[in-house]
Parts: structure tokens; C-alpha cells; sequence
């Protein structure tokens, strides 16, 4: 599966997803600029990002915890989350995401 | 100011590796002094995950990040570390006399031998929302915390964040504000009911207005703020009048002044041999997160191990003409006498 991309520079690339592997540790892999302090524990919200609307909605909804800790980033959108909680798999093939700003 | 601190070792950071290295440095009979910038020892464990479960510390099968911590805090205990909390490491300078002098943003100074930089990924600083321009207000009406709250009497105030820190502070400024506003991107909470319903009351009676938006733009002069673009789907962007902005986004961390030590550092690491976990200036050694080396591991038990090895050179720096005698705390009497159990 695929994942476009794109950092706080604008700039999008493709990048390879793993199937069950959380799209934080993709993009923290392949060198976007993603804290994840806590390490995927969903306990930081420094792994925020935006899903481009469309994908947004294919995702299963936000755990409580999630939300809660979305409260704790900067510049939530309606499209906000946080991408430890999100696990790739091949019905994201080609999910859009825009690394939110720090 | 008073005198300069002296001691065996000073430590920058009383996290989980911070705190054992006491215990290893004790049972050697080095004394520690350790500096943090939270208000209690702990580092991301109490800060980040005080209530997750760790599965992977070494014959503890499941134990919290608040567990671990006093946990380590009680085998620590032994020798006696002090804590200097609240505060950052904010300069380290070698002296004459070969020790270094390590200050912080408090005015405490610390002068030891052996430094030992257990800063895990840095300082816990305030999370500074990305709004344009909001450098230049910090300090004067942009705030992350409330230190006096004389400060904000009659003021103007706009408060933003869903946790329990906006909650308390929308709620006990309110009585003092000439006007308080609490804004937050969703009608929910992160903090603890009584206090949300104390704010819904508060705002119920006209002495807090909610708003459920976001903060966009600041407007105003020479760090004076007058008013802010709010926005939300519904009612989009409107301008919102007040003097004064607090926002409560949590921390984030920095590396902070560490990367003006002068240490070799590789992306924002300290690099360190694995013999001694030193770092290429003498004296300065890297433990735990905040080093890199050829096959590290970010993991709590190897910030362990590199505390044990870290204690071992540390003695030779700070003891020279002495010799180290290597010993178990299952059989040395001497070492159970430090540890109190003999």
C-alpha cells in the first residue's frame, strides 16, 4: 500500500506502507518530521496529522483516548489525527496525509 | 545567589535512567545532585505515561511509568540524591581546577568532576501553537502558564485548551478578569468533570463565555495584544477583543541549551563510545535516550546498562588515586551497609 505525504514544507512524496505497521512509523522512517515522543502510545500528540477529507472518513473513528489527546496538539482541524493510531493496511492503499504543524 | 553547589556528579535529567544512575554511582559511594525542569523526578515516564503500562523492563512483566519511577525513586533512596526540580541546565563551563560548573536557568550552580547528561530527548518546554507572529507577545500578553495570578487581575482574557490545566485556570481567573474567554476546537473535555462542570456553570451565568473555535491570527502592537481572529465551520472567522492570551497545549520537548555545551552531537544526540558512555569532552558523559552510538537502542534497560558502565569511568575521574573495588549487593556487606539493609 501507498501513503502520499506531505511534510510542513509542502513538499508530498509517496512512501511504501507496511500492512500493520501505524502510519507514524512509516513516516517517521522515511524521514518526515514527526516527534512521536511517546513512541506510538498515543500519549504526546506529536504525530498529528491531516487526512485529506474523503479519507478521512474510511478510517475508523477516533478512540476516546485519541480525541482526548488530540486536545493536547496545535492547529486541530476537522480532519485532524493522530497517525499512531492509524495501522496501514491494503483498503488505505493510497491515503493522503499532510503532517500538521508543530 | 548563594554559593555553588559541589559534588561527586551532577545530573541533567531525573528520569527513569537519571534516577538509576544515583543507585549505580551510590553503590561506588559518588554523590549526585540531579537538575530537571518538571516539577517532580520522573522525565516522559510520570510526564508522558504515568498511567501506560511498560512490558519490557527486566523482571518487572507489566509495571506503570509512575510504578517504575517510584521504583526507582526507593533504590535511589539510599544515597541520598538531591533534587534541584523546576529548573533547566542552562550553561556548563569547565573550570581552572579541571571540574565543570553546571548552571541553571534558576541561578543554582553545581560544580563537579563528572557531569552526566540524562536529558532523555531534552527539556519539557510549553507547545507554542503555530500562529504567526506570536514570538513577539510572548512574555507580555501571550502566556503558557499562570506563575502570579495578580498579573491578570481586570484583564481581558482569552484562554485556549481542553485540559485540565485551561479547565483550572478558565475557572480560577474567571473571579479576577475584567472578561474571560475559553476557547477549544471541540465541545468536549480532556480534564476532570467537576471541573467541566464548573466552567459550564461559570459559563451558564455569563462569567465565562466558551467558545468552540480556534485561535487563527494575533492582533496588536509592541507585544500588546488587542484582539485575535477566532474561527470555527459554523460561524467562520470573526475577531475576538482581549489584552491577554494563555494557552494550555501541554509539553512538547526540546533539546534546549544542551546544544550550546559544546558537546559532539549527531542530530541533536550526544555521541558516545560504549566502554564508558562518555561523550568526546572528558568528564561529560550521555546516558539514556539523549545518545547515540553504533546499535542503540531507545529502551529504558539500555539506559540501565549504560548507567552501570557511565558509573564505573566516572569513579576513576572522580576518585584518581583510587582503586575501584568491583562487588555484588547479594554478597558485599559493605555495599548492603550503604544500601541500609545490613
Amino acid at each position: 500500500m501507498k501513503i502520499v505525504a506531505t511534510d510542513r514544507k509542502g513538499a508530498t512524496r509517496e512512501v511504501e506502507g507496511r500492512d500493520g505497521w501505524s502510519v507514524m512509523e512509516i513516516l517517521r522512517d522515511a524521514g518526515f518530521d514527526i516527534a512521536a515522543e511517546c513512541g506510538g502510545a498515543c500519549a504526546c500528540a506529536t504525530c498529528h496529522v491531516y487526512v485529506t477529507e474523503g479519507w478521512y472518513e474510511k478510517l475508523t473513528p477516533p478512540s476516546d483516548a485519541e480525541i482526548d489527546m488530540l486536545d493536547m496538539a496545535l492547529a486541530v482541524e476537522p480532519t485532524s489525527r493522530l497517525s499512531c493510531q492509524i495501522t496501514c493496511g491494503p483498503d488505505l492503499d493510497g491515503i493522503a496525509v499532510t503532517v500538521a504543524p508543530e | 545567589m548563594s554559593s555553588p553547589i559541589e559534588t561527586d556528579v551532577a545530573i541533567i535529567g531525573a528520569g527513569p535512567i537519571g534516577l538509576f544512575a544515583v543507585f549505580e554511582l551510590g553503590l561506588l559511594d559518588l554523590k549526585c545532585h540531579l537538575i530537571d525542569i518538571l516539577d517532580r523526578p520522573g522525565g516522559q515516564c510520570t510526564e508522558l505515561y504515568p498511567e501506560k503500562p511498560i512490558y519490557d523492563i527486566p523482571g518487572l512483566p507489566i509495571v506503570t511509568g509512575q510504578e517504575l519511577t517510584d521504583r526507582l525513586l526507593e533504590q535511589a533512596k539510599p544515597f541520598n540524591p538531591t533534587f534541584h526540580l523546576s529548573q533547566m541546565a542552562s550553561a556548563l563551563t569547565k573550570l581552572d581546577d579541571g571540574r565543570w560548573k553546571l548552571t541553571t536557568d534558576m541561578g543554582t550552580e553545581i560544580i563537579a568532576p563528572v557531569v552526566v547528561i540524562a536529558a532523555g530527548g531534552g527539556s519539557f518546554v510549553p507547545k507554542r501553537p503555530p500562529i504567526a507572529g506570536i514570538e513577539a507577545y510572548e512574555g507580555k500578553s501571550v502566556h503558557y502558564a499562570v506563575r502570579k495570578m495578580e498579573q491578570f487581575r481586570g484583564k481581558n482574557i482569552l484562554i485556549a485548551g481542553g485540559g485540565d490545566s485551561a479547565l483550572d485556570w478558565t475557572i480560577n481567573l474567571a473571579p479576577i478578569a475584567a472578561k474571560l474567554t475559553l476557547v477549544h476546537h471541540r465541545d468536549g473535555f480532556r480534564a476532570a468533570q467537576h471541573s467541566v462542570n464548573q466552567m459550564r456553570e461559570l459559563a451558564a451565568h455569563g462569567k465565562v463565555n466558551f467558545e468552540v473555535a480556534s485561535v487563527k491570527a494575533l492582533h496588536g502592537s509592541d507585544g500588546q495584544l488587542s484582539a485575535v481572529t477566532l474561527a470555527n465551520p459554523e460561524k467562520k472567522e470573526w475577531e475576538h477583543a482581549c489584552d491577554t492570551f494563555i494557552q494550555f497545549f501541554g509539553l512538547t520537548i526540546k533539546l534546549g541549551p544542551i546544544a550550546d555545551f559544546g558537546l559532539n552531537l549527531t542530530e541533536n544526540l550526544v555521541a558516545v563510545d560504549t566502554a564508558k558512555f562518555e561523550s568526546t569532552t572528558p568528564g561529560i558523559f550521555a546516558i539514556g535516550d539523549i545518545n547515540t552510538y553504533a546499535g542503540k537502542l531507545k529502551l529504558i534497560l539500555s539506559g540501565f546498562h549504560e548507567a552501570a558502565l557511565m558509573a564505573q569511568a566516572a569513579f576513576h575521574i572522580v576518585k584518581p588515586n583510587e582503586k575501584l573495588r568491583f562487588q555484588y549487593t547479594t554478597s558485599s556487606s559493605s555495599l548492603q551497609k550503604k544500601l541500609g539493609v545490613a
